[in-house]
């Protein structure tokens, strides 16, 4: 859906899971150098890593596929 | 140190950290974003109130679900399967995905051909004035104060479960789900709403994933649920893993309800209600851009309705499995929540059944995950709340002002009328909040009402679009009478808890089993005085009701798509899965 102007939703969507993914799997990566010294239950699986990990993934690709830059070239393609 | 034992100890339930709290406040700086973004496409009534209707299937069906999807549903349903076990289930799937698909299929080429702006615009093409005021008054004055009470009960828990002020959680998200409905209209809301549905599932998927593991699987689930509820001496420990097999009898299970309650109360009237008449869910599928979108959009719902309960009901029943006091290795007991918030229950530890979610929270997630379920949390309690906000806003703009007030208004004082009736709806519901506050037993009194409006009308619109001899005086007649009834009966157990035998048919009755029996009765009276009402008056001449009755109406034919693309295929496959899951938990 656009808004009438060149953001999808989608776009704002990777941006959410982009931006929260880099930041779980940056703390992820930094309590792999430096372990806590409270830790959850199942902490050696290391979901912050993983999780984190597959938010930015899914982030990155809704963010570029429907970026402004590659929304106008669709448009551009239809027209 | 043990973190089970650090989850119990401190006083609040969890502690965020400094990226916890940027993640946070990301969220909150992006919907203001999307909201200052949209404030330009907002300009027109339709725009506003309707979102232009070129909403995609897939937008409207993710926002038709989200506005459903309040933080509260989260905590409570997950509350509810700690207390009655898989059972409540039932709520998400035979509670749900016959009554979406029944609206897919059935009832929104009607809405959707009367080109109406809400349900009681509806009533009012089909039934009159009356019938159009009772519904819209009813369901204003209902919507404000469960958003308020919503709000309140948002605020007690993010109190005991983060020890955030109460005003603080009142004020900054009530405001900010103003300022983005009030800037963009639904298609702020709607756009936020999806933004939400994927932020709750990111939050809270990792719950029962790291739990099933934990657990050992779902056998291993089952396994230790049966030995800890044997444990603690409770009855059919084994009633809490199955969802049918002990609905024969109204003692054999936790909920003391029975197959009939589940299928004909909950299934055939409460979901039918809710998810076909209740127009803030209704409201998403209305912004469809085309009929076949409207029909797909309550399927694709409908689809990820039934993986809620991966999400939801599992935590509950992990909870069930795996909680136990680290100190002494004895299970921890959830209790319900005037219990665990008195001051007694406060000064013991006490948690109620709705902590059962941010307690596996706290349990599995560290810092950054920890942000997130709190921020899944916070985006369904404002994707519920915004959800109530603008579907007031409609329904005041063109049911009530529109109808009743300034028959004449003119599209751009809609529009600013449904900017400011945003701001007042907030307020209103910042009051109610405050209310509730001061008086929490309203909270009990005003949820259970509400669902029973719900029942009532859901007999209303169903006899005025399947049966053309229903007349205005039948319509309204009947609706008043459901409500009453439903009133009433509830006033009449409060007074008497003795009438449970009559109203529930079984004294083992619990709350849940009573609503789905009230809810059966109240809209019984509704079709019976209806249709008692309508034979005795005359009914209107067929040329009048013209889009608005089966039989009368010519149904656009859907565009020439492939099966892929038919919402009847889509229909089934969903209904397909729903009965595999049934017999899979039987």
């Amino acid at each position: 859906m656009k808004s009438g102007g060149s953001l999808s939703i989608w776009f704002f969507t990777g941006l959410c899971l982009g931006v929260t993914g880099a930041l779980i799997f940056a703390t992820g990566i930094y309590e792999l150098m430096s372990p806590p010294a409270t830790k959850v239950v199942l902490y050696d699986l290391h979901a912050n890593v993983w999780w984190g990990g597959i938010l930015l993934v899914s982030g990155l690709f809704f963010g570029i596929h429907f970026s402004p830059a590659n929304e106008r070239k669709r448009m551009a393609g239809k027209s | 140190m043990n973190p089970a034992l650090l989850v119990l100890s401190s006083s609040t339930l969890v502690h965020l950290s400094p990226v916890d709290m940027v993640i946070i406040v990301f969220y909150f700086a992006l919907v203001l974003g999307i909201g200052f973004y949209l404030k330009g496409q907002a300009n027109t009534g339709e725009d506003f109130f309707m979102a232009g209707r070129e909403m995609t299937a897939w937008v409207a069906g993710l926002a038709f679900l989200s506005a459903n999807l309040g933080s509260l549903e989260l905590m409570g349903w997950a509350g509810n399967s700690y207390r009655y076990g898989i059972l409540a289930a039932h709520w998400y799937w035979i509670g749900a995905i016959p009554s979406m698909l029944f609206l897919a299929l059935v009832m929104m080429p009607f809405y959707y051909v009367c080109k109406t702006h809400s349900v009681p615009g509806y009533l009012k093409l089909r039934f009159g004035v009356g019938a159009q005021t009772i519904s819209s008054i009813s369901f204003a004055l209902m919507t404000v104060l469960m958003s308020g009470i919503n709000m309140y009960a948002m605020a007690v828990v993010m109190k005991v479960v983060l020890g955030w002020n109460m005003d603080f959680s009142i004020w900054v998200s009530a405001g900010t789900v103003a300022l983005y409905v009030a800037l963009g209209g639904l298609r702020s809301a709607i756009f936020n709403e999806v933004l939400q549905f994927f932020l709750i599932w990111a939050g809270a998927l990792l719950i029962p994933i790291l739990g099933l593991i934990e657990a050992g699987g779902w056998k291993g689930l089952q396994a230790k649920i049966l030995q800890n509820l044997t444990e603690l001496h409770m009855a059919n420990p084994g009633s809490y893993t199955h969802l049918w097999s002990t609905l024969g009898n109204f003692n054999n299970n936790p909920m003391g309800i029975n197959w009939a309650g589940i299928v004909f109360g909950l299934g055939a009237v409460i979901a039918m209600g809710y998810w076909t008449t209740d127009f803030l869910v209704v409201q998403r599928v209305l912004a469809a851009k085309d009929l076949r979108s409207a029909e797909l959009a309550p399927i694709i719902g409908a689809a990820f309705k039934m993986c809620v309960p991966f999400i939801v009901i599992l935590p509950g029943l992990l909870g069930l499995a795996l909680l136990r006091d680290p100190h002494t290795g004895s299970l921890i007991r959830l209790v319900p929540a005037d219990q665990a918030w008195s001051a007694a229950g406060q000064a013991q530890g006490l948690h109620g059944y709705d902590e059962v979610l941010p307690l596996m929270l706290a349990r599995y997630c560290g810092p950054g995950l920890l942000g997130l379920g709190i921020t899944a949390l916070i985006a369904g309690f404002m994707s519920g709340m915004a959800g109530n906000v603008s579907a007031f806003t409609t329904v005041w703009t063109y049911d009530i002002y529109g109808a009743l007030i300034n028959k004449n208004a003119s599209d751009e004082s809609k529009v600013k009328m449904g900017r400011w009736v945003t701001i007042i709806g907030v307020v209103i519901s910042i009051g109610t909040a405050y209310i509730a506050a001061g008086k929490p037993s309203i909270m009990d009194y005003v949820q259970s009402l509400f669902s029973f409006f719900i029942a009532p009308l859901f007999g209303t619109v169903l006899l005025g679009m399947l049966w053309k001899r229903a007349t205005p005086a039948g319509g309204w007649t009947g609706l008043l009478a459901g409500t009453l009834s439903s009133v009433g009966m509830y006033a009449w157990v409060k007074l008497d808890p003795n009438a449970v035998r009559y109203v529930a048919l079984s004294m083992d009755a619990q709350d849940q089993a009573q609503n789905m029996f009230r809810a059966l009765w109240c809209c019984l009276i509704c079709i019976i005085v209806t249709f008692v009402v309508s034979m005795l008056t005359k009914p209107r001449p067929d040329s009048e009701l013209k889009d608005v009755v089966y039989g009368l109406t010519p149904i656009p034919k859907a565009e020439n798509v492939g099966w892929l693309h038919s919402p009847y295929f889509w229909g089934v496959v969903v209904f397909v899965i729903f009965i595999v899951l049934q017999i899979i938990f039987w």
